[in-house]
């Protein structure tokens, strides 16, 4: 074995001490915990855990879960396509105030946000006496959470198309319109393929986000059993009530959830750099046939 | 199709990026619009095509208005610096697009658009690579591809945004020659954009001067080169010798300094409009020899003059007859010159051009 030491790298123990602490800080803080949760789950066995699953409070709290992402993700896609077509092709005043806006949600705490749409959407809120007149319920109903979830999960997907736009610029875009195509034309055959992966990829860590977010729902949502209850809201409930067992099956989907995000967050990435190589790899020598 | 530029202007904030602009380009005729970085002669390219909105002024094609036409109804080709090919669609792909986007009524068959492609893509050479996709290409290739693209629309007006600027020198000459002959089969009004002097010299059958949003001089290559109409195209078109001179009416004293007045004006000299000599002779000026460098067909000479240096450039016969050595005195003498006060041309004569070092 050679005993040159290579330029620039840490010494043999250095690297051990540097990588046993990774690794243990990952089994204590993910993995010892995930553990948890499933062997908690299944302590009593397979039947009660799939009781504590298919009880109606439980299916209905996964639905809602369901629902309420189902309903906030098209509406992300659609703000997060938006803010960053503007963002990344147009110039205008207040560019940067928007940028900084879209990231706002990850600097307020979800309890202050949730606190925000109650003095606003509330009974004693700004809007709070036409609401009630024209019957229309937000806070304590499924339309608030929604609203709440939305709030939180707005950076995922603008966040991640603003510098894949930016960095592909309009040239694309413009070379297809003066070739005549369309609005829609440029925007489904040359904008879209461009940013599939990217876009794909906000959503996945939209969706992760939208299912496990706990503090602003739980603001609005009123803890009613069987109506306004998600997964989240559901374990706690149950872990209030003593029920582990109930509890921890219901946190075991989460887990679940998060484990196929990360299975799938690895895809896309792996996809988007297979991609990015194949397009800018490297020129053959340049050469002109006579 | 001939286009008509008539007093556009475009600002960017404070920025006044074309200051009343007009120009007119006749059918079959390639022209160049030549000027350094921030002349504003890629916004009027991009205005041209509809990309970009003049805050005055008007476009027209053929006689009739296009100044709010949009881009997509405007028959433009456009090539980019940076081709701006598809980067997700095969090479036969990137070309059919204009084709497959026609509304279904004009959108000619599978069978027609592929006949369609495929002469194109002989037409660029490249019909070899239909499969590929555009990172497998170089970048003369990805031009190409972006040429035929843009032409497969029969765009009536050819307009081009740096097209060679990315590619290294070999094999944007083999470009140039190629785009000059694509240029000579198609009939249309083709426009390009550079800032290389070379190219819009070589290329085009006229040029547009460009500089701070201003046209300095339109005419044919040999025009803006042999007979520049400001100082700022005499610097900009090949290398120039400034000397500073004094009007007393109309004659002009040239190679005298001294402090600024009203009569100084500017005597501009190409170096192989100056002649060397050992002799003094009536209109010479003497000066001292500082340095000599053989560059290809040609020997260049920088002398001094008064504390300022000069260019000369002499073939190698004309070298090898004088025998020059570093230090010595010589007397030059210009064979032509163009005389600016400020930036109008005078119609000045030349006298005493004597003076010491």
């Amino acid at each position: 074995m050679s005993r040159i030491r290579r330029v620039n790298t840490e010494p043999f123990a250095i690297r051990c001490v540097l990588i046993a602490l990774a690794l243990g800080f990952l089994f204590f803080f993910l993995g010892l915990p995930l553990l948890a949760v499933f062997s908690e789950a299944f302590k009593q066995g397979f039947g009660p855990y799939w009781d504590a699953l298919a009880e109606p409070d439980a299916r209905s709290a996964i639905k809602l879960t369901i629902l309420v992402a189902l309903l906030v993700l098209p509406l992300n896609i659609l703000f997060g396509l938006a803010a960053a077509w503007v963002i990344a092709k147009f110039d205008f005043r207040g560019k940067s105030l928007l940028l900084t806006l879209i990231d706002l949600p990850f600097a307020v705490s979800p309890v202050v946000a949730g606190l925000l749409f109650i003095l606003i959407f509330g009974r004693q809120g700004w809007f709070g006496p036409w609401l009630s007149d024209h019957d229309i319920k937000i806070i304590f109903a499924i339309p608030g959470m929604v609203i709440a979830t939305m709030f939180i999960t707005v950076p995922y997907i603008a966040r991640e198309l603003i510098p894949l736009m930016q960095s592909q610029g309009k040239d694309e875009e413009e070379a297809a319109v003066s070739l005549g195509a369309s609005g829609l034309q440029m925007f489904w055959r040359v904008t879209v393929p461009n940013i599939k992966w990217g876009l794909l990829y906000g959503v996945i860590l939209a969706n992760a986000r939208a299912m496990g977010e706990f503090g602003a729902v739980s603001v609005v949502s009123g803890h009613i059993r069987g109506e306004t209850n998600t997964l989240p809201l559901h374990v706690e409930i149950l872990y209030n009530e003593y029920n582990s067992v109930g509890a921890f099956a219901a946190a075991s989907v989460l887990a679940l959830l998060a484990l196929v995000t990360l299975v799938a967050k690895t895809f896309v990435e792996w996809r988007m750099k297979q991609e990015t190589a194949m397009l800018n790899a490297e020129l053959p020598a340049e050469r002109v046939q006579k | 199709m001939s286009i008509e530029v008539r007093n556009i202007t475009k600002r960017f904030g404070n920025f006044v990026a074309l200051d009343n602009v007009s120009l007119q380009i006749p059918t079959g005729e390639l022209v160049a619009l030549l000027g350094p970085s921030g002349c504003g002669k890629t916004t009027l390219l991009r205005i041209i095509a509809g990309m970009e909105s003049a805050d005055a002024g008007s476009v027209s094609f053929h006689g009739e208005d296009a100044t709010h036409v949009h881009t997509r109804e405007r028959k433009v080709g456009f090539v980019f610096q940076h081709y701006a090919l598809f980067r997700h669609m095969s090479v036969f792909d990137n070309v059919a697009f204009g084709l497959r986007v026609k509304p279904r009524n004009e959108r000619p068959s599978e069978a027609q658009i592929r006949e369609r492609v495929m002469t194109l893509l002989s037409l660029v050479q490249l019909d070899w690579l239909a499969d590929r996709f555009p990172a497998q290409l170089s970048g003369g290739q990805r031009q190409r591809i972006a040429l035929a693209r843009a032409l497969a629309v029969e765009p009536k007006v050819l307009l081009l945004d740096e097209p060679f600027g990315a590619l290294d020198t070999q094999v944007r000459k083999e470009l140039r020659r190629w785009l000059r002959r694509l240029h000579d089969e198609m009939h249309i009004a083709s426009v390009f954009v550079t800032h290389d002097q070379e190219e819009a010299l070589e290329v085009a059958d006229r040029v547009v001067v460009m500089n701070k949003g201003h046209v300095e001089q339109v005419g044919t290559p040999d025009e803006v080169y042999s007979a520049p109409a400001s100082p700022f195209v005499y610097r900009f078109l090949g290398n120039v010798n400034v000397f500073h001179s004094r009007m007393h009416g109309e004659w002009a004293e040239v190679g005298r300094g001294g402090p600024k007045t009203q009569d100084e004006s500017l005597a501009f000299v190409r170096p192989h409009d100056i002649e060397i000599q050992r002799e003094s002779t009536a209109g010479s000026l003497s000066a001292r020899v500082l340095h000599i460098q053989a560059i290809g067909p040609l020997v260049r000479v920088e002398v001094e003059h008064q504390g300022e240096i000069f260019e000369v450039e002499l073939t190698r016969e004309r070298h090898a007859q004088l025998a020059l050595q570093e230090n010595e005195v010589v007397w030059l003498k210009p064979r032509s010159m163009r005389i600016f006060q400020g930036d109008q041309l005078t119609q000045a004569h030349t006298f005493d051009l004597g003076g010491g070092i």
